[in-house]
């Protein structure tokens, strides 16, 4: 058990990187307390999975350092950082039982036979595979592979991190709710630090404590998931997290005053730098209601989804969806809209302005 | 894959089954037809029925060309299977090297066989042959067509250097095949290098190997041109094997109902091998 | 130990190179040279063996001969076996699995057993010595290998597409040859490699069904050898020239080779 400490990490797949679109990942700092669960959250080819190889020791990294309770391991294998590490598809020997499978990282390790036996019970038991033990694994269905492949990632108790790579991909949807609660369970069991890759904001949001969104190769947000729902830092993380996603509009910054359409918008923080080359106001369907002044807007189409109704409507800068209860009426034609300020962001370049 | 059934696919396989069967029915036929008859020409037969077999079966000639046969095939198989595994092992991943190790390596599988033979002949003779003249120049005695050690190690270093490339690329394609994810997950495991080959890499390459050792063994069972050409089957019968002494009893001595019952038996134990071996590699497959 | 990984390979490549350098070096001796002189490179750098080949009709003609009837049979193969191919991988039919079997155990028919009914089979319908009877005859093994490849290929396409293009309204055939070709033209390109490199290599059916007019390269090169039994500058230069024809077919495919014999029941 360790924190782990990303220190000034960048890496390229490229032997020379001539634009930012050469590095799979970008200037990543980021500390991670010992025992925690966390989540990289991001969308394919957002370098998610390179970073979590740099951190397992698989890949090295172009640039910067990777620290196990302040010591650094940047250029130790995996074996040496003593790492757990499951992978999307079930990684299995097919040659070998269940048991064997579960035995595997153990007796490599020259663990003695009775731990061993031990041990593999315990993991068994608690994964419920005690049943199948002395089956070959190669004829296990893809969630039963999985689930060795989990049990040979928690087979050892020592390890400094135990990490994910989207491991629930090839399980049908029913069984992915309960391993994902299951490897919820272990976690406060075992009290291991976790890390949790993933493009699925839901299993993201559900697994761990703090969540860190990247795009891009950077990392944009780290933050519990209610920080990241109530105050994005970055539209990226507006609009990939909430279904649907964050309203981005194209607006007018005067004098530390936003203006959409000319109509002035109050934000929840004060504006104190105006020099971006764009710049966007952000508020989520949640926040936003119909009222009778405002920002004038044709409702464009309303879809009911049983317990809310998702409006779409357009200003002249742009789209903008409200979502609200199912019982209240909605206006049709022309209509008017207002922010609830506290919710209400200004960005520049993307970022927030604070 | 489901499939749906459709009795009208047959229209598709016609074709095919045709040109098959017009090389593969006749033929047969006229080989049963003089495997169970004999014949003084003029289209004249008389009934034999399972004399020929009897004969051949009890001929001394035959049981010791497919002696022969099978000591051939066996050893090859024991050089070309693990050699092959080896050099695909340590063959490049990525760069230029792949495509140039992939066209050197083939260029042996593209020449035709006689050409092998006679390559191989003036490669290996001893007087002008760089082979036979390195040997001998480091003081081996060493002539492929006089010494019947000689003329085995010839002919196998021939057929290992005709048809390791086969393994190789066979191997090499299912190597590829293997995710990272597997070799990841294995030194995350601690793994050693042997254990990552056991069980990761063989397992993974079962059903090419099995494609690769079940050509290997047809066509070394069937192997005719290049030892021919080679070594004409010589000294004596040394390198006789099946097909040679086949052809020779065939058109040589003209004695037809032997060779054609020789054939059929020739042609059944390829079957069976075959058959035996599929079955016992899939055998664990089905139970899995 | 990871270092000199790339030895093995190199001593390979070496041991496969060292036979063809010496036909080659062969090639560009005399063969009084040949006999009378042992050396690592030509001492007397001649052509005459290659100027003997290219002007005698005798021996180019071997070549021509060569050349046409395996183009033939590439041809027949691969247009036969695709339709055979997409129906075993599409469809289940009475007899579809024996037929199969029974098609692959033509090839592991050995050629021997075959060679003198085949001389008489061909003899009597009057094909004896034609191109178009060595391209069928190769069809005995070309034609399973062709259907098993692109079985292989055609079973890795999603059974979706096909489905897709009988609602957008295309006929079968026209579907099959605008949309479903095109799709495993790499499966073809593959096949018809095989198909190419097991009739270019394959010698005792071409000589037995041929005497003048259809005679491949590689059974003119027998025949010098055995009755003068002394030209071997003209036999190596004749067996240099057969690598050629390989050599340029690998060149172009050889990005699919590896994948090529991966395919089947991998």
């Amino acid at each position: 058990m360790s924190k782990i400490t990303l220190d000034n990490l960048s890496h390229s797949y490229l032997d020379k990187q001539n634009s930012n679109a050469d590095w799979a990942l970008r200037d990543i700092n980021l500390d991670w307390q010992d025992g925690g669960a966390y989540a990289l959250l991001g969308p394919s080819g957002c370098g998610k999975t390179t970073l979590l190889n740099i951190i397992s020791g698989l890949l090295n990294p172009t640039k910067g350092k990777v620290l196990f309770d302040d010591k650094e391991v940047t250029s130790q294998t995996p074996v040496e950082r003593n790492i757990a590490q499951i992978f999307q598809f079930p990684v299995i020997y097919d040659t070998m039982t269940v048991y064997e499978n579960l035995a595997f990282p153990l007796k490599n390790r020259g663990m003695s036979d009775g731990e061993v036996d031990s041990r593999v019970k315990e993991i068994a038991e608690m994964l419920e595979l005690t049943k199948t033990l002395n089956n070959r694994a190669s004829g296990l269905t893809a969630d039963g592979k999985q689930k060795i492949s989990l049990g040979r990632g928690l087979a050892r108790s020592n390890v400094n991190v135990i990490m994910f790579d989207e491991p629930l991909t090839v399980i049908d949807p029913h069984l992915k709710w309960v391993l994902r609660s299951k490897l919820k369970e272990l976690h406060q069991k075992i009290n291991r630090t976790m890390i949790y890759v993933t493009h699925d904001q839901t299993e993201a949001l559900t697994f761990a404590d703090q969540v860190v969104v990247m795009h891009e190769g950077q990392v944009v947000q780290t933050g519990t998931p209610v920080e990241l729902f109530e105050k994005p830092k970055h539209t990226f993380v507006g609009h990939f997290i909430g279904s649907p996603g964050m309203n981005i509009i194209p607006c007018q910054l005067d004098n530390g005053i936003a203006a959409i359409d000319g109509v002035k918008v109050s934000v929840s923080s004060q504006i104190k730098k105006s020099n971006f080359s764009k710049t966007e106001i952000g508020i989520r369907p949640e926040f936003v209601s119909f009222s009778k002044e405002g920002l004038p807007v044709k409702v464009l189409k309303v879809s009911n989804t049983g317990r809310h109704k998702i409006i779409d409507t357009e200003c002249k800068s742009g789209k903008i969806k409200v979502l609200s209860h199912s019982s209240k009426n909605i206006p049709s034609g022309s209509a008017f809209l207002s922010f609830d300020q506290k919710y209400t962001y200004a960005y520049g370049d993307n970022w927030i302005i604070e | 894959m489901n499939k749906t059934i459709n009795q009208k696919a047959w229209l598709f396989v016609i074709p095919v089954f045709i040109l098959v069967a017009f090389n593969a029915v006749v033929p047969l036929m006229t080989v049963v037809n003089y495997a169970f008859q004999e014949t003084f020409g003029n289209n004249v037969f008389t009934w034999e029925g399972t004399r020929w077999f009897k004969q051949i079966l009890r001929s001394e000639r035959f049981h010791a060309a497919l002696g022969r046969q099978f000591l051939f095939t066996g050893i090859i198989l024991a050089i070309q299977i693990p050699l092959g595994i080896a050099i695909a092992l340590t063959m490049p991943k990525k760069g230029i090297g792949v495509p140039v190790c992939l066209v050197l390596m083939s260029m042996p599988l593209l020449i035709p066989w006689n050409v092998v033979g006679a390559m191989w002949n003036i490669f290996a003779l001893p007087e002008i042959g760089f082979l036979g003249h390195t040997l001998n120049d480091m003081g081996f005695d060493y002539n492929f067509t006089q010494q019947i050690g000689d003329a085995w190690f010839t002919t196998i270093l021939m057929d290992v250097w005709h048809w390791t490339s086969l393994v190789v690329l066979l191997s090499y394609a299912g190597l590829r095949s293997i995710q990272p994810a597997y070799y990841q997950a294995a030194e995350i495991d601690g793994a050693s290098r042997w254990a990552v080959f056991r069980h990761i890499e063989l397992p993974k390459m079962k059903k090419v190997l099995t494609i690769a050792i079940l050509l290997r063994f047809m066509d070394s069972f069937m192997i005719y041109t290049e030892p021919f050409v080679l070594t004409g089957g010589g000294p004596g019968n040394a390198t006789a094997f099946l097909s040679i002494d086949l052809v020779k009893m065939a058109l040589g001595q003209f004695d037809l109902g032997p060779a054609a019952a020789m054939s059929l038996i020739y042609f059944f134990i390829v079957l069976l091998v075959c058959w035996v071996f599929y079955n016992l590699m899939m055998r664990n497959e089905v139970q899995s | 130990m990871k270092k000199f990984k790339w030895l093995v390979p190199t001593i390979y490549i070496i041991f496969l190179m060292l036979p063809i350098y010496w036909l080659l070096n062969m090639s560009f001796k005399t063969t009084t040279e040949i006999i009378n002189t042992y050396s690592l490179w030509p001492q007397k750098f001649t052509f005459e063996n290659y100027i003997t080949i290219f002007t005698d009709s005798t021996w180019y003609t071997g070549y021509l001969n060569s050349i046409y009837y395996v183009v033939m049979n590439t041809v027949l193969s691969v247009a036969a076996a695709l339709p055979a191919a997409y129906a075993f991988s599409r469809y289940k039919f009475l007899g579809d699995k024996h037929l199969f079997f029974w098609l692959l155990t033509n090839r592991m028919a050995p050629p021997a057993v075959f060679a003198l009914p085949f001389f008489q089979f061909y003899s009597s319908i009057n094909l004896f010595d034609t191109h178009v009877a060595v391209a069928l005859s190769h069809c005995l093994f070309n034609i399973p290998l062709a259907v098993w490849i692109l079985e292989g290929f055609i079973s890795a396409v999603p059974k979706e597409l096909d489905e897709t293009a009988y609602v957008d309204g295309y006929s079968f055939w026209r579907f099959f040859i605008k949309i479903f070709i095109p799709t495993i033209v790499a499966g073809i390109g593959i096949t018809m490699f095989f198909c190419f490199m097991f009739s270019w290599v394959e010698l005792l059916l071409a000589k037995t069904l041929t005497a003048v007019a259809a005679k491949p390269i590689a059974a003119t090169m027998t025949r010098t050898v055995s009755t003068s039994g002394y030209e071997l500058g003209l036999l190596a230069a004749a067996g240099s020239l057969t690598i050629i024809p390989g050599a340029i077919v690998i060149y172009f495919v050889r990005n699919y080779i590896a994948k090529g014999f991966a395919l089947g029941r991998v």
